[in-house]
């Protein structure tokens, strides 16, 4: 049963950037957009072991540390080579001045 | 790529690959130099300006020279003037094929993936395949049996290395791959690397940049002229040595299998017109530690790292000054090749990656 998680304070992320969140043996990136939304996917690249959270968040995207791939961290969709495979994507709310994802077991 | 036989097996298929994916070498964690994640995202911050500028500058450049090569074409006066087209043709493509590939240079997607296919024609590369060759450059810099842009082999391949001061190894190499994907041929060391779902890419790509080629030695043949391949794929063959004159510093007669950029990757001062011909990959140890950060913030990416990487190279002369030493003695003593010292206080990863190297 999928349940809801704190993963960081609101004021733990500046806008457009992302912070690493590790739960229970899994990493999460969790991302605060230009617009001021809370977004989470899955914390390592599709592509090889990169921590998504040492990249560089550009817009609706999140580049890779390690070979530039590119995400729409929103949707998890891979924007083209090397990243082929789409991320996984999480529900994200904010309660009070905390972000909580929900995550399933 | 064409190699004698070594004491190590530098392909991507052979026993060394396999022990690089055992010992851990592959897919290995690399050592960065710390630096505040703040001043990081200045770094790597994106825009257009500064590459558009550049990229003016360097296709405005081609055309001139271009033009007026053709204008001269007949006399003396060419020679000089097709001397600098090719260096800008050939030699400049090579870091735009670099920078674009890593879609840092400009802030637009497309117009990184535009100069990227313009500056893979150039240079007579696939731009599907050598992306995937690069990013596996960039996982396992100078590990053997996975890096398959290595340049300097142990012992060195040193015919071919000076017969591609003019491309002359490299530029029939190229055309035979061409010709190869275009007939949907991949050898099993570019099967390794570039995945199936990309594949098709690769023959089409190599259908037209070849089309183009036989297009131009077509109308040279039916004109009784040399003009028309000296304007398009010859620079390959005379305008090719100074990407080989300062692209060979990056990496050539340092460590092997080890897990840090500061042994196995040389940061080299240059002037600026080198650095704007070969647009900053002077820079490179940087440039693999930090590989989203744009060229045109490298050299400020070195101010923030340089107390933790060995000191830089002075000049081209320099480099090529500790490289030909020790490539020569490498003819005898393959275990040979330079160590570059840390300064004190540096990050230790490199000592446990250092237990590695042969
Ligand atoms: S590991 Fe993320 S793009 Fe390669």
């Amino acid at each position: 049963m999928a349940e809801w998680i704190r993963a960081c304070g609101v004021d733990d992320i500046d806008t457009e950037d992302v912070v690493r969140f590790d739960h229970a043996g899994r990493t999460f990136a969790i991302y605060r957009s230009p617009d001021d939304r809370f977004y989470a996917t899955d914390g390592l690249c599709t592509h090889e072991l990169a921590h998504l959270a040492d990249g560089f968040v550009m817009d609706s995207i999140i580049e890779c540390p390690k070979h530039n791939g590119r995400f729409d961290y929103r949707t998890g969709a891979a924007k083209g080579a090397p990243v082929c495979v789409n991320l996984k994507t999480y529900p994200v709310r904010v309660d009070g001045d905390q972000v909580l994802i929900e995550v399933s077991p | 790529m064409l190699r004698f036989a070594t004491n190590r097996d530098y392909s991507l298929v052979g026993p060394e690959a396999a022990k690089a994916i055992e010992t851990g070498l592959a897919n290995g964690e690399w050592y960065k130099s710390p630096i505040p994640r703040k001043r990081l995202k200045e770094l790597m911050a994106r825009s257009d300006g500064p590459a558009l500028r550049d990229t003016a500058i360097w296709l405005g450049l081609i055309l001139a020279f271009g033009g007026l090569g053709i204008w001269l074409w007949g006399t003396w006066w060419a020679v000089p003037v097709f001397a600098v087209y090719g260096v800008l043709y050939a030699s400049a493509a090579d870091s735009r094929w670099h920078e674009c590939g890593h879609r840092t240079a400009f802030r637009t997607v497309w117009i990184n993936d535009a100069v990227y296919a313009l500056a893979s024609f150039l240079l007579l590369r696939s731009p599907t395949a050598w992306r995937w060759s690069h990013t596996r450059h960039h996982t396992d810099t100078i590990i053997v049996g996975r890096d398959p842009e290595i340049a300097g082999m142990r012992p060195p391949q040193l015919i071919i290395m000076v017969l591609n001061i003019f491309g002359l190894v490299n530029v029939p190499q190229s055309l035979a791959t061409l010709a190869r994907y275009s007939v949907g041929r991949l050898n099993a060391e570019e099967l390794d690397y570039v995945p199936q779902m990309e594949r098709w890419r690769v023959q089409v790509e190599a259908i037209v940049i070849l089309a183009i080629h036989l297009g131009a030695l077509a109308v040279a043949v039916a004109t009784s002229s040399l003009l028309p391949v000296v304007l398009i794929g010859g620079p390959n063959i005379y305008g090719i040595w100074f990407l080989w004159w300062v692209g060979n510093t990056q990496h050539l007669g340092l460590a092997e299998d080890v897990l840090d950029h500061r042994l196995d990757a040389r940061t080299v001062y240059m002037n600026p017109v080198f650095r704007f011909l070969y647009w900053n990959m002077n820079y490179h140890v940087e440039h693999h530690m930090y590989p989203m950060v744009p060229y045109h913030a490298l050299k400020a990416l070195h101010e923030e790292v340089k107390a933790d990487c060995p000191p830089a190279t002075p000049s081209v002369m320099a480099a090529w000054r500790e490289i030909l030493p020790t490539i020569l003695r490498q003819l005898n003593d393959p275990t040979h090749f330079i160590r570059k010292q840390l300064p004190a206080g540096a990050g230790q990863l490199a000592e446990r990656a250092g237990a590695h190297h042969g």
